[in-house]
C-alpha cells in the first residue's frame, strides 16, 4: 500500500490554539486507496487533525498537500473529501434517501439520477430498498451508520474521513460495522482515513496506523509493527494491559530491573540504550518450573484470575510489582490462588522502549 | 368505584383546573346565548346576540385585530431572525447581555412602558422637545397613528417571538451544518436546506405565540393609537363596561376564540411541530 503516490501529504502541519498546540509538527503522506487511522486518547489532537485535513480548521503552519496541491485553505464544500461524523449529522427532518441524495441535490442532478443512485449505494450498504422513504430518526443506530457512510459515498470523494463513528455502538454491533467498512473499503477503493481512540478498532481495518499523543504523531506503521514493535512505552500501552518493567542495561550486557534484584536477558538491544521499560504482553508469559527452559522468570504469588471469554487473565503479584498473564481457555492454568507460581518469558519476546 | 393514587392525586389539579379555567370559560359561552343586557344564567337561550353581532360593524373592529396581528407577527419575524442568530451564533459572550437588555423591559407592566413610549414621543417630549429646543425642528408627533400602534405592538412582543426563535435555532446540531457544508452546500444552501427548516419548530412557536398575544391586544391601540383604531378587544371591553351589555361582550369573546383557535390550528395543519422535529 504504502508504494503507491501519496494522495494527501502533511507538512510540518501545526495548529495552535492559543500558545498550546493542539497539532504539533506533523509530516505524514497518506497512499491513494490506503486505509489510514489515526489513534490517540482523548485530547491528543486527532480530531483537531481531521478538521483540518477535510476543511474545517485551517492549520497554522505548514501544508497540507492533495495530489500535491496545496489546500489549507480550500473550504471544506470545495474540498474533494467528505465526512463521517462521531454524531453522524444526519438531517433529521429527511428521510433515508434524502439524506443520502443530499450532495446529488446540491450538484443539481436530475430526480430520476439521484434515485438511481440513492438505491444503489442502498444495495451496496445492505439497507433495504423500502428505506428509501423511512424517516431517519426510524431507523437503528447502524442503520443510520449505514445512511450517514452512503451520504458520504454519494459525494464521491477522493477521500472518505470518519471521526470516530463507530464510538456511541454497543460491542457487538461495532465488531459487525468494523468489517463492513473494511469490505467497503475493498469494494469502493477509496482513500480512508479514520480516526479512534481504540487500538484495537485500528487494527482490525487499517493498513497503517498512526498514534498520536499530545499532538505530535508518536509512531507509525502497520497494525502488525505496531503491535510487535511498539517504539514508546505508551504505544505499548495503547494495545491493551502489557506488563512494563523499568530497566537498566548493566556493563555485563544483561538488563537490572528495580524489581528481585535479578538480572533479565534482554531482547535485541536497541543502539545506544541505556535505560528504559522492558515491555512484555501477556501472552508471552507463561506459567513455568525454574527448571523450564524460559530465559527469565520470576516467582510471585498467584492474585486472581479473571475469565475475559476466550482467554484468561491471571494476576501474579511479584513484590510491589502486578504481572498480567493470559492464557487460552484451553490451556487454563491449573493452580489455586495463593499459591507461590512461577512464570516466565524468552528474551526475545519483550521488546525494549526508550522511554 | 376506588380510584387509584394516581387519580386522587390529581384530583386537587383537576378541580383547581375546572374551578379557575374551564368555569369561567363555560360561564362566558354560556352568557354568550343570554338575552341581550341580562345579568342573569338563568335567561332563555337565544341567539340574538350573534344576529347583532354579524348585523353589525364588529367585523371592522375583527378585521383590525386580525390585521395588526398578521403585521406584528411579519414585522417580528423579519426583525427577530437575525437577532436571534446573532444570539446563538455570533454574539458568543456578549449574548448574555444582549438577553438581559430584551428580558428586563419585561419586569415592568406594559402599560407603564407604553406611557413611557407615549412620553417619549408625544409633541414636547422627549424626542420632539429636545430636537425643537436644541436644533429648533418643529415635527408632528407620530403619537396617536397606526404606525404608532405598530411600533407598540412590534415592542411588546419582540421578546415573544425573539426567545422561542433562539431557542430554535440552537436546537440546530453545529454537526448539521458542517456535514451540509462537508457534502458541498453553499453558505447559503446550508441555510435553506439544513438551518432554517431544522430551527423551524422555534420559529413556529415565536409565530403562533405573538400572534395569539397580538389578537389579544388591547393597550397599544388604546395608549399609544389614541383610539384612532378600535381592535376586536376594545370592542369587548365596551360592551362589558360602558354599555353593560354582557351577553354581546361575551359573544364577541367567543367568536373572538373561534377565530384565533380556527388560523392556530390552520397553522399547525400546515407546519406539524411533531414532523419538524422528527417525530413522524
Amino acid at each position: 500500500m504504502t508504494d503507491s503516490p501519496a494522495i494527501l501529504s502533511l507538512k510540518s502541519v501545526r495548529k495552535m490554539f492559543g500558545s498550546q498546540a493542539a497539532v504539533d509538527s506533523i509530516n505524514l503522506d497518506i497512499a491513494e486507496g490506503e486505509f489510514f487511522t489515526i489513534v490517540g486518547p482523548s485530547g491528543s489532537g486527532k480530531t483537531t487533525m481531521l478538521r483540518m485535513l477535510a476543511g474545517m480548521d485551517t492549520p497554522t503552519s505548514g501544508d497540507i498537500l492533495l495530489r500535491g496541491a496545496r489546500i489549507n485553505d480550500l473550504p471544506a464544500n470545495k474540498r474533494p473529501t467528505c465526512m463521517v461524523f462521531q454524531s453522524l449529522a444526519l438531517f433529521p427532518h429527511r428521510t433515508v434517501g434524502q439524506n443520502i441524495e443530499f450532495p446529488l441535490k446540491i450538484r443539481g442532478e436530475t430526480q430520476e439520477k439521484r434515485k438511481a443512485r440513492a438505491l444503489q449505494l442502498m444495495d451496496l450498504l445492505r439497507l433495504p430498498q423500502s428505506y428509501y422513504g423511512k424517516n431517519v430518526l426510524k431507523c437503528s443506530g447502524g442503520e443510520r451508520q449505514r445512511v450517514a457512510l452512503a451520504r458520504a459515498l454519494a459525494y464521491d470523494p477522493q477521500i472518505l474521513f470518519f471521526d470516530e463513528p463507530l464510538s456511541a455502538i454497543d460491542y457487538k454491533l461495532r465488531k459487525t460495522l468494523e468489517k463492513e467498512l473494511k469490505d467497503i473499503h475493498r469494494e469502493t477503493k477509496k482513500t480512508f482515513v479514520y480516526i479512534t481512540h481504540s487500538l484495537e478498532e485500528a487494527m482490525v481495518m487499517s493498513d497503517r496506523i498512526g498514534v498520536m499523543r499530545d499532538g505530535k504523531l508518536v509512531q507509525v506503521g502497520t497494525p502488525h509493527e505496531i503491535y510487535s514493535a511498539p517504539n514508546t512505552r505508551f504505544v505499548s500501552e495503547f494495545v491493551g494491559d502489557v506488563n512494563v518493567l523499568p530497566v537498566t542495561l548493566g556493563k555485563d550486557g544483561l538488563l537490572h530491573s528495580p524489581l528481585d534484584g535479578t538480572s533479565i536477558r534482554p531482547p535485541q538491544i536497541p543502539l545506544g540504550f541505556k535505560e528504559g521499560h522492558l515491555v512484555i504482553r501477556p501472552e508471552f508469559l507463561r506459567f513455568t518450573s525454574k527448571e523450564d527452559g524460559a530465559d527469565n522468570t520470576v516467582t510471585g504469588r498467584l492474585y486472581n484470575e479473571y475469565v475475559l471469554g476466550s482467554r484468561i487473565q491471571y494476576q501474579v503479584r511479584v513484590r510491589d510489582t502486578v504481572f498480567v498473564v493470559e492464557k487460552l481457555r484451553q490451556q487454563a492454568f491449573s493452580g489455586k490462588l495463593d499459591d507461590d507460581v512461577t512464570i516466565g518469558w524468552d528474551a526475545a519476546d519483550a521488546i525494549l522502549v526508550t522511554d | 368505584m376506588r380510584l387509584g393514587q394516581g387519580e386522587r392525586a390529581a384530583i386537587p389539579v383537576i378541580l383547581f383546573l375546572a374551578a379557575g379555567f374551564a368555569a369561567p370559560l363555560f360561564a362566558v359561552i354560556w352568557f354568550s346565548f343570554m338575552p341581550p343586557r341580562s345579568f342573569s344564567f338563568a335567561g332563555a337561550v337565544t341567539l340574538e346576540n350573534y344576529r347583532i353581532i354579524f348585523d353589525g360593524t364588529n367585523y371592522i373592529s375583527f378585521l383590525w385585530s386580525l390585521g395588526l396581528a398578521f403585521l406584528t407577527v411579519i414585522l417580528l419575524a423579519i426583525i427577530c431572525y437575525p437577532v436571534a442568530y446573532g444570539l446563538v451564533r455570533v454574539f458568543g459572550r456578549w449574548s448574555m447581555l444582549v438577553t438581559l437588555l430584551f428580558t428586563i423591559p419585561l419586569f415592568v407592566s406594559e402599560n407603564i412602558r407604553l406611557y413611557g413610549w407615549v412620553l417619549f414621543f408625544i409633541k414636547n417630549g422627549v424626542l420632539l422637545g429636545s430636537l425643537k429646543s436644541l436644533f429648533g425642528l418643529q415635527l408632528e408627533s407620530m403619537l396617536f397613528s397606526l404606525p404608532a400602534i405598530i411600533f407598540g405592538m412590534v415592542y411588546v412582543y419582540l421578546p415573544f417571538m425573539l426567545f422561542p426563535m433562539s431557542l430554535g435555532i440552537s436546537m440546530v446540531p453545529a454537526e448539521t451544518r458542517d456535514a451540509a457544508f462537508d457534502l458541498g452546500a453553499s453558505r447559503w444552501q446550508v441555510f435553506t436546506e439544513v438551518e432554517l427548516p431544522l430551527s423551524m419548530p422555534g420559529i413556529v412557536i415565536g409565530f403562533l405565540l405573538t400572534f395569539v398575544l397580538a389578537v389579544g391586544a388591547i393597550a397599544e391601540a388604546k395608549v399609544m393609537g389614541g383610539q384612532q383604531v378600535i381592535p376586536i378587544t376594545h370592542d369587548i371591553e365596551i360592551a362589558f363596561t360602558y354599555a353593560q351589555n354582557w351577553p354581546l361582550g361575551a359573544a364577541l369573546s367567543v367568536l373572538l376564540m373561534l377565530v384565533v383557535g380556527f388560523l392556530v390550528l390552520l397553522a399547525l395543519r400546515r407546519f406539524d411541530l411533531d414532523s419538524f422535529l422528527g417525530r413522524r
